[in-house]
């Protein structure tokens, strides 16, 4: 059961911060280096997150994608199985749940790299893109690897957007931090107590192995 | 790509006519109006700081944009408002270094050299980075990060990665001011050397008035987004034809002097003021007999006296006449006819205490070390 439940998290979590990694990079570019006039708005749509309760991003997620949402039909009909109470419908909402955690860090750290050395990198004939890729990214590799490692840990921990979506469904959507909660409801306190304490060393594991490296690497955040 | 043309034999000319208009928070608006071109060889672009300098660097490298105007090189356009062309800064071939010089932290010396040079063969790179390396004496450093190696090394490595794409054009935005004059003058001659062997036009930004003797084939004034002059460093500097240049350049009397004398032991040397009587006495610099000096001295450096002075250290004593007293703010800018001309500061304080009048006879006290001597 906690096996089962913990290969479940640990999946969501892999993906989760994958995605954030693939979809956060430009989300965080974009936030440090636009001039758009109304880039808060943006700003503080990614933040939207943290403030909000897990249940009302959950109960909107839950509706976007239910059957009554023309995306959620669309997705039962290319898949014949809907999106809500499902793992995919899981993966959606932790996403959005931890934008910001993945988000923040990396555009704090594109916005610390110096813009002199972009103008440089730019008058040696590079592209934007090299730029990106030589320059930008390295020296970014911090921030890039705290929002990662942050998303990771955040879903991993996550529990009223994942009960609001996914439901409790073993296997499927039971996550360690619901069968913790299902276990206390149940009065089998010592179940629920192996199961925290395996959240707990796995997030403090994750935590300090992050520390650990930047402190390693001399990648402290300015 | 990497679209750096390869640099043409034929010496080519930067020709810039920009206008741009720079908003100013509080104070006024800030136009940069210029046309001017720039010949391959050293041109000093001199200015207090808020003439335009780094503007005008910046519009020509295309991190800036001109609200309109033309820039060329050779037969290049890298911009033209009209016709709409637009080439992009990793487009233009233009070699530019920064104040800050913009190493890039996390590479090496060779990998700072290299990233300019990825669009090279692997055997072109090699040879090309050894010998820019060896150019600038750095080749040691190849494995070392900027921040191990010293502040003239940097600049050398800085110099070495834009100069190694062999750019059409240079831009040097007062990049050698952090140094001691005797680590900026090696530095300068390498760099001499290179140009030598490509010969592009250089705009070297300063606003250190000693550079510009120093360094300038053709030194272009800039001030308030204006040119106001371009020529030769003495044509342009010692006859100056509007105050501001005056001002900048520093000296307000400058004399063409020749050589008589090497007091060796003394550590000066007797120079007659070329078509006078008068002569200097000025500090001793390496030159041939007989060869003509520029010898300059700031206006507030001369001390004025009523009286003939006695028991002075000070070698120059010249006895002349007032021609013109004029008040500018807090300083009195006197004429003095000791054939030559000069022009000397004193406060309104003194002008009292000394009871000097148009017409009233004076000696200038000059010390040794106030005459500098400019080539």
């Amino acid at each position: 059961m906690i096996l089962q439940a913990l290969m479940l998290t640990l999946r969501l979590a892999i993906i989760v911060s994958a995605i954030l990694l693939v979809i956060g990079l430009p989300v965080a570019y974009w936030l440090a280096y636009s001039r758009w006039r109304g880039r808060f708005f943006a700003e503080a749509l990614v933040s939207l997150p943290i403030v909000l309760p897990p249940t009302v991003l959950g109960f909107y997620v839950l509706v976007a994608i239910g059957p009554l949402s023309p995306f959620g039909r669309w997705y039962q009909s290319l898949t014949g199985h809907g999106l809500a109470f499902s793992f995919e419908g899981l993966v959606i909402g932790s996403v959005l749940y931890s934008l910001p955690f993945a988000v923040q860090p990396m555009a704090a750290s594109f916005a610390s790299v110096d813009r002199e050395l972009l103008e440089a990198s730019a008058l040696l004939g590079a592209s934007g893109w090299r730029t990106f890729w030589r320059v930008v990214l390295p020296l970014a590799m911090p921030g890039v690897l705290t929002g990662t490692v942050l998303s990771f840990a955040h879903t991993l921990g996550e529990f009223g957007v994942v009960l609001m979506i996914g439901g409790n469904i073993p296997g499927a959507t039971q996550t360690v931090s619901i069968l913790i909660y299902d276990q206390v409801q149940a009065l089998d306190y010592a179940a629920a107590n192996h199961t925290a304490l395996l959240l707990l060393l796995l997030c403090f594991v994750l935590l300090t192995g992050l520390y650990g490296l930047r402190r390693h690497r001399g990648w402290e955040l300015r | 790509m990497n679209g750096a043309p390869p640099a043409p034999q034929a010496e080519e000319t930067l020709c810039v006519r920009i206008r741009k208009r720079l908003r100013n928070g509080s104070g006024p608006d800030f136009t940069l109006d210029t046309d001017f071109s720039v010949p391959a060889g050293f041109t000093i672009l001199f200015g207090a700081s808020g003439a335009g300098k780094t503007t005008l660097l910046d519009c020509i490298a295309g991190l800036q944009h001109p609200d309109g105007g033309r820039i060329a090189i050779g037969e290049t356009v890298l911009f033209d408002s009209i016709s709409g062309v637009n080439v992009p800064p990793n487009r233009r071939a233009a070699g530019y270094l920064l104040q800050s010089l913009a190493l890039f932290p996390h590479m090496t010396v060779k990998q700072n050299v290299d990233y300019g040079l990825t669009h090279l063969e692997r055997a072109e790179r090699e040879h090309r980075r050894r010998e820019i390396l060896a150019s600038f004496r750095i080749s040691e450093l190849a494995g070392r990060r900027p921040s191990e190696v010293s502040g003239g090394e940097r600049q050398r490595a800085a110099l070495a990665r834009a100069l190694v794409t062999r750019p059409r054009l240079l831009l040097l935005d007062e990049p050698l001011t952090a140094l001691d004059a005797a680590t900026k003058g090696k530095i300068v001659d390498d760099l001499r050397a290179w140009i030598r062997r490509h010969r592009i036009p250089i705009l070297y930004v300063t606003h250190n008035r000693d550079e510009v003797f120093a360094l300038g084939e053709n030194v272009l004034v800039l001030e308030a987004g204006r040119v106001l002059a371009q020529g030769f460093p003495q044509d342009v500097l010692s006859r100056p034809r509007t105050e501001s240049i005056a001002q900048l350049a520093g000296f307000e009397n400058i004399f063409d002097c020749e050589v008589s004398a090497f007091h060796i032991e003394q550590g000066t040397m007797t120079c007659p003021i070329v078509g006078f009587a008068a002569s200097l006495e000025v500090p001793l610099v390496r030159v041939d007999p007989s060869q003509k000096v520029r010898v300059g001295i700031r206006a507030g450096d001369i001390l004025l006296g009523s009286s003939s002075p006695k028991g002075l250290s000070a070698r120059n004593v010249l006895e002349g006449t007032v021609t013109s007293l004029e008040q500018q703010d807090v300083t009195v800018i006197a004429r003095v006819n000791c054939a030559p001309e000069f022009v000397v500061h004193l406060t309104p304080g003194g002008r009292h205490a000394l009871q000097v009048e148009t017409g009233s006879r004076v000696w200038l006290i000059i010390k040794t070390y106030s005459c500098h001597v400019l080539q």
